[in-house]
């Protein structure tokens, strides 16, 4: 289907599947309940997941299929950001328009980062790619402040011209829409104590992250793709046989760049902000992150690492001393505090130490990530189950 | 011209920072061939052994003073720290006043310690990983002791006093027959460029003068080599990579006073070392220190005033900018060998 081979399809159904059913998934605990606030079904997280999943799936192809690492994808999403927030604030409050532009703008943007950093490989690229996000960084928060807002960020106001949408009479600052369906819309239904939100925004993220991905998968599985990985493998050999990576690596980074922007643009449409702080290397960083945890080079692990990063940042940071008191409240007073004592500086304010953690612990153990966790689980559990069989058939 | 002047001396302080820390960086570079994206870390873990160090000067207990009174008319409760009672009370003031500098005796130690147990228990296994795998797993171990820091430490930052003796600055410009008050140099800053030459000049004659720096310089040459001869070179690998870890911890104590250690300091400061080691030619020690106090010069000078009228902006982007520049027209860096990191 689509051009895809049976697995690819299948992957790509999966994903579609629990794209759609994530309000109802990521809830299963009834509303109300002591493990409600693990509940990620809210629309802003979920906004996030899909989102975050759109920017890691964007780096994988960089750094998955080629190994280029790049520490200064931020760059692009803040750049596809300020691209988003000016369309909305100029043309019209539509986010079509919004987001193509910071796809487009983004794309630019590492066109030319990409033609002067392609230059040099190794770490010289990541340095080269981590001072060219640097100087974006500082700049958007320092002299570009008539175009970025500088350090308070880039927003819509009640003024704005949107010169493609009719005089605003509600007084009123327009929230972004779809053809009149606010982002912020959502639908909630309440059954038997769960409290499902169908949210608009998401649904539109969700819609685009469905199409990257299918792009990526093409991508992948094309003859593009399997030059990519020739140049991971040995860029030397293919420059001898009368090669020229460099349009390839160029073209690479290009699409990555653009995934950015979508994701920067998709993020003011939720939300029409855009801030210096995105383009900071500690947000590459964390693009680094998800991509490595989730599984590099594979195509759902980037998705998968997104949603975890982004799960831990809103779900266990919320887990404050007073909550762990409760849950251990069965132990013997001493034991209690005992184990209140050793959990509690890994999670609420320090979940950053547990993903430090397990960030290590994956690059360690596990170089393929989530992904590779979930191969070997399945490979151990079909080999007991084959074990099974031929013991049968004795 | 003293504005010339004083921008070199402002840029020296903060370009001897980055040396030191690129110096390490680069020792660890060119012996074990691992990227440490620790390093920052490192740097700032060595701020903390200075703070640390004071709170363990300052430790102290409460005696009751029968001869004060408080508001209250009740006898007055005085905080004496310990070091009054061992040393008597002048002694111990001035021990406490002296902390900075005296923490580089408890930091040495614990800095070697740290990097020795980093090397054999993490590093080790990462040698023959591909780069961007060694860049990773220090970028994790750089979020862990940072995040151990912080929980320990809070997020705030803790200001850090020089000794009183090196409060306020002094006539630079007087001392080299200029007018008067046209150079102001704080003294902590240029007893911490001296420092930082000293321990550059010490970690560069170790390597030159005694018999294991020529074994080391001989293993960053050729590994196998000096292996072959039956020198157990990784051992020596190892205490290389617990001395770049002190250099990197003695640059965080001395800078403690110039910059109050808060627990990301040493990110912000891997980003621009990094670049500095880059600039400087990857595995080139002389490189590093070179493009570090250029770098820092360079800084300087973009910070004055009427350069950023010129240019708005220009002082947060010089360093990279130079960066860019350097790393398009020459390729391996200013001092860079031919064949390092080039696969």
């Amino acid at each position: 289907m689509l051009g895809l081979n049976k697995k690819d399809t299948f992957l790509l159904f999966a994903v579609a599947v629990l794209v759609a059913c994530a309000p109802i998934l990521l809830n299963p605990f009834p509303e109300g309940s002591a493990m409600a606030q693990f509940n990620a079904g809210y629309p802003d997280l979920m906004q996030r997941f899909v989102i975050f999943g759109i920017f890691a799936v964007g780096f994988n192809i960089l750094f998955g299929l080629t190994g280029y690492l790049s520490f200064g994808h931020a760059a692009f999403l803040g750049a596809g950001s300020y691209a988003g927030v000016w369309m909305l604030k100029l043309l019209t409050v539509n986010v079509i328009p919004a987001i193509l532009i910071s796809t487009v703008v983004a794309g630019l943007f590492a066109v030319f980062i990409g033609f002067i950093s392609l230059r040099r490989s190794g770490i010289y690229f990541s340095i080269l790619t981590l001072a060219f996000a640097q100087m974006s960084f500082a700049l958007a928060a320092s002299v570009l402040t008539p175009i970025t807002g500088g350090e308070t960020g880039l927003q819509t106001s009640l003024d704005d011209p949107r010169i493609l949408d009719g005089a605003n009479t509600s007084g009123n600052i327009p929230a972004p829409n779809l053809f009149g369906l606010e982002m912020s819309d959502s639908l909630q239904i309440n059954l038997a104590g769960w409290l499902w939100t169908f949210n608009v925004g998401y649904y539109l993220a969700g819609v685009v992250l469905l199409v990257a991905f299918y792009i990526a998968i093409r991508i992948f599985r094309s003859p593009f793709g399997l030059m990519l990985r020739a140049i991971k493998s040995n860029q030397q050999r293919l420059t001898y046989t009368g090669i020229n990576t460099r349009p390839y690596m160029l073209a690479c980074f290009v699409i990555s760049g653009m995934y950015a922007g979508l994701a920067g643009g998709l993020m003011v449409a939720m939300d029409p902000l855009a801030g210096a702080e995105r383009m900071q290397w500690t947000a590459s960083g964390e693009v680094v992150l998800m991509t490595i945890l989730g599984g590099i080079g594979t195509l759902i692990g980037p998705v998968l690492g997104a949603g975890l990063i982004k799960y831990f940042e809103n779900i266990f940071s919320k887990i404050n001393e007073n909550l762990l008191h409760q849950w251990f409240a069965f132990l013997p007073d001493g034991a209690e505090d005992f184990v209140v004592a050793i959990i509690y500086p890994f999670i609420g304010k320090g979940w950053h130490l547990t993903l430090g953690l397990m960030f290590m612990a994956v690059i360690i153990f596990l170089p393929g990530g989530l992904v590779e966790l979930g191969q070997r689980i399945s490979r151990k559990l079909s080999r007991t189950s084959g074990d099974d069989q031929t013991k049968s058939t004795k | 011209m003293d504005q010339i002047i004083l921008q070199i001396l402002n840029g020296l302080d903060k370009g001897s920072a980055y040396a030191l820390i690129a110096l390490g960086l680069t020792l660890i570079f060119g012996t074990l061939g691992v990227v440490n994206f620790a390093h920052g870390a490192l740097f700032m873990l060595g701020a903390f052994c200075a703070v640390t160090f004071s709170r363990i000067l300052s430790l102290s207990h409460t005696i009751i003073d029968e001869s004060k009174k408080d508001f209250l008319g009740n006898p007055l409760k005085v905080e004496v720290p310990y070091v009054h009672g061992w040393f008597g009370e002048a002694t111990g003031q001035a021990i406490i006043d002296w902390s900075v500098p005296l923490a580089i005796l408890f930091t040495i130690p614990v800095m070697i310690a740290i990097g020795v147990i980093m090397e054999r228990g993490l590093i080790k296994h990462f040698y023959k990983r591909p780069h961007a795998d060694q860049i990773l797993v220090t970028f994790g171990l750089a979020i862990v002791l940072q995040e151990i820091v912080k929980y320990y430490f809070g997020a705030n930052q803790i200001p850090m006093n020089a000794p009183q003796a090196f409060f306020g600055s002094f006539d630079f410009g007087a001392m080299i027959g200029m007018d008067p008050g046209a150079i102001i140099y704080p003294y902590w800053r240029i007893i911490y460029f001296c420092f930082a030459a000293v321990l550059v000049g010490g970690v560069l004659a170790f390597l030159q003068f005694t018999t294991f720096g020529m074994v080391v310089r001989a293993g960053m040459a050729d590994r196998e080599t000096v292996g072959l001869l039956g020198i157990n070179i990784d051992r020596r690998f190892t205490i290389m990579f617990g001395i770049a870890a002190a250099v990197a911890g003695l640059a965080g104590v001395m800078y403690t006073p110039i910059n109050p250690p808060n627990y990301h300091m040493g990110m912000d400061f891997l980003v621009i070392s990094f670049v500095v080691v880059v600039v400087g030619g990857m595995g080139s020690l002389p490189g590093a220190i070179l493009a570090g106090l250029l770098l820092g010069i360079l800084e300087s000078f973009a910070s004055m005033r009427q350069i950023i009228e010129l240019l708005p902006g220009i002082n947060q982007v010089v360093i990279y900018l130079a960066a860019i520049v350097i790393l398009l027209t020459r390729p391996r860096g200013l001092m860079g060998r031919k064949g390092v990191m080039e696969d």
